[in-house]
């Protein structure tokens, strides 16, 4: 079990709240998934540039070395440290920065990478995660989030979701892939990297070599139908909004509801109903294998 | 009237309540953002009226008593019902009235897949259509859909009838039309009014089971 929760702000004036009418939905998410907790969140885009999150493995990691260095290798816009996670943006291009952080700094890893997009996750009560993070001030376009109950592998912050697709893509994952060793080694030869034995990163690193072979989403998401092997509801953040998929038997939950202010995907109705205007929305329940998007027009 | 708030209450308190309530006691509940397990395990004839949408499992359980809910239901409405009423005015999710026995339920607007699975003896009125692996392993008791039904209705059903008035998606193994004679357009008559749902009883079709995949012989059906 897990708790997934989507947020897409279609009111700009409630852009400002966009952390603090997330940190509910996600904190209501709690029972369905206490181990860990993380969070990607569209925010501060930065044109002509690019933007990664970087996760140490040590909690005291020193970034100034780490500014000091990259500085010396590209033009750094800045830096903002949050605990053991930064967000670097960056005048660079983003391969090359991708390319001279594997090759120098084996013990941080690149949680998410593009222009827009920030991931933060953390093992632990979700309520602490949304505490260290300060979720609640986040403010940006749209968000996604994710409670861990780890079924089938560790419980770590590498582990934990939402896992990067690709530039400015995320996936979240409620439920179990059944043949994702097998396909992780499939993909491995085609050159997908892995950092877990997790079965959710498998579905990102399925959908990035999908992206990476010419697919547009919708098209990878279809491909996913396919080759996917369980139980899954996927939630995939775009750079522009978010979209939304159920496997063929819809053994997992997930609602969606709209207003003219917001759009919201859940696991359960009790975290969306923690928005403004909640009661009134139009609800409904996706369907099975069907690709729900929102878009920033 | 008595007015619980979900607000003030915890799901544990409310259920006490309603459960200690004599036959006939009307109660109100709001405040239910989705709450799961409201009003479960009531075993007297109340009457308990929901505002609001509730989440997992609510009504579950029931016996004798009459449950309304203004709103949608997430996963397992009435569950397990025993007898008495449930009626919800929105949708409700996954395999609302699985495996119950008895009483009536009553969906006033959508329900999704596997409505019904493995229902006992319940009566299911649905206002609107029902999605995939409805019935399945459904052994008695009704299921009337006054919308669409979607795939694989009634797979591996036992002798559960099921009248839809829409279209059937697909129907699951060993799941048939059958002839609608006059003792089930009575039946469903009576289903229809008792729920209030305004169709006439010829706009729909039956269907069950074909008998041929589980090892049980009609023809002895005394000797079970």
């Amino acid at each position: 079990m897990c708790g997934i929760v989507g947020l897409f702000i279609k009111n700009p004036a409630l852009e400002s709240q966009l952390g603090a009418l997330v940190a509910p939905m996600l904190s209501e998410m709690t029972e369905r998934g206490p181990d860990s907790a993380g969070i990607a969140v569209y925010r501060n885009p930065q044109e002509d540039g690019c933007k990664i999150t970087v996760l140490a493995q040590q909690q005291d990691f020193d970034w100034n070395t780490l500014e000091a260095a990259i500085s010396n290798h590209f033009s750094l816009r800045n830096i903002t440290v949050t605990r053991n996670h930064a967000v670097l943006c960056l005048d660079s291009e983003i391969e090359d920065v991708q390319d001279w952080m594997s090759d120098n700094w084996s013990d941080l890893s690149i949680t998410s990478a593009g222009t827009n997009i920030e991931i933060f996750k953390g093992k632990g009560n979700p309520a602490e995660f949304i505490d260290q993070f300060d979720i609640k001030s986040m403010t940006g376009t749209h968000a996604l989030g994710h409670t861990r109950m780890a079924t089938e592998s560790a419980i770590t912050t590498e582990h934990s979701h939402p896992f990067s697709t690709g530039q400015d893509l995320c996936l979240v994952h409620n439920g179990s892939l059944s043949n994702h060793n097998r396909l992780r080694e499939t993909l491995r030869k085609k050159g997908v990297q892995f950092k877990t034995d997790n079965d959710s990163e498998v579905a990102a690193g399925y959908l990035s070599w999908r992206l990476s072979e010419g697919d547009d989403l919708d098209q990878a998401l279809n491909h996913a139908i396919e080759d996917l092997d369980g139980f899954y509801t996927f939630a995939i953040g775009t750079r522009d909004g978010f979209a939304v998929m159920r496997d063929p038997i819809g053994c997992k939950p997930a609602i969606m509801a709209e207003t003219d202010d917001w759009a919201a995907m859940s696991s359960e109705y009790r975290a969306i109903a923690t928005l403004p205007g909640a009661e009134n929305a139009r609800i409904w329940e996706p369907e099975p294998t069907q690709i729900y998007s929102w878009k920033r027009s | 009237m008595t007015e619980i708030n979900l607000d003030k209450s915890s799901v544990r308190d409310l259920n006490v309540e309603l459960q200690g309530g004599s036959s006939g006691d009307k109660f109100s509940v709001n405040n239910t953002v989705g709450k799961h397990a409201l009003s479960v395990g009531l075993t007297t004839a109340v009457n308990v009226e929901i505002n609001g949408h509730v989440g997992y499992y609510c009504a579950g359980m029931n016996q004798q008593a009459n449950i309304v809910i203004n709103g949608n239901a997430g996963p397992g409405l009435a569950e397990n019902m025993m007898s008495g009423e449930v009626r919800i005015t929105g949708n409700a999710s996954q395999y609302a009235a699985a495996t119950a026995h008895g009483g009536l339920l009553v969906i006033e607007g959508d329900s999704s897949s596997r409505c019904g699975i493995s229902m006992k003896g319940v009566n299911i009125v649905v206002g609107g259509s029902i999605g995939h692996m409805s019935a399945f392993m459904a052994q008695s008791g009704c299921l009337v859909v006054c919308g669409d039904a979607g795939d694989a209705l009634g797979d591996s059903i036992y002798e559960a009838k099921i009248y839809v008035r829409g279209n059937v998606k697909s129907l699951g193994t060993d799941c048939i039309e059958k002839e609608m004679r006059d003792e089930h357009k009575a039946e469903l008559k009576e289903l229809l009014m008792q729920s209030k749902m305004n169709h006439g009883v010829e706009e729909f079709r039956r269907y069950g089971s074909a008998r041929k995949l589980y090892n049980f012989d009609i023809d002895q059906v005394d000797d079970y």
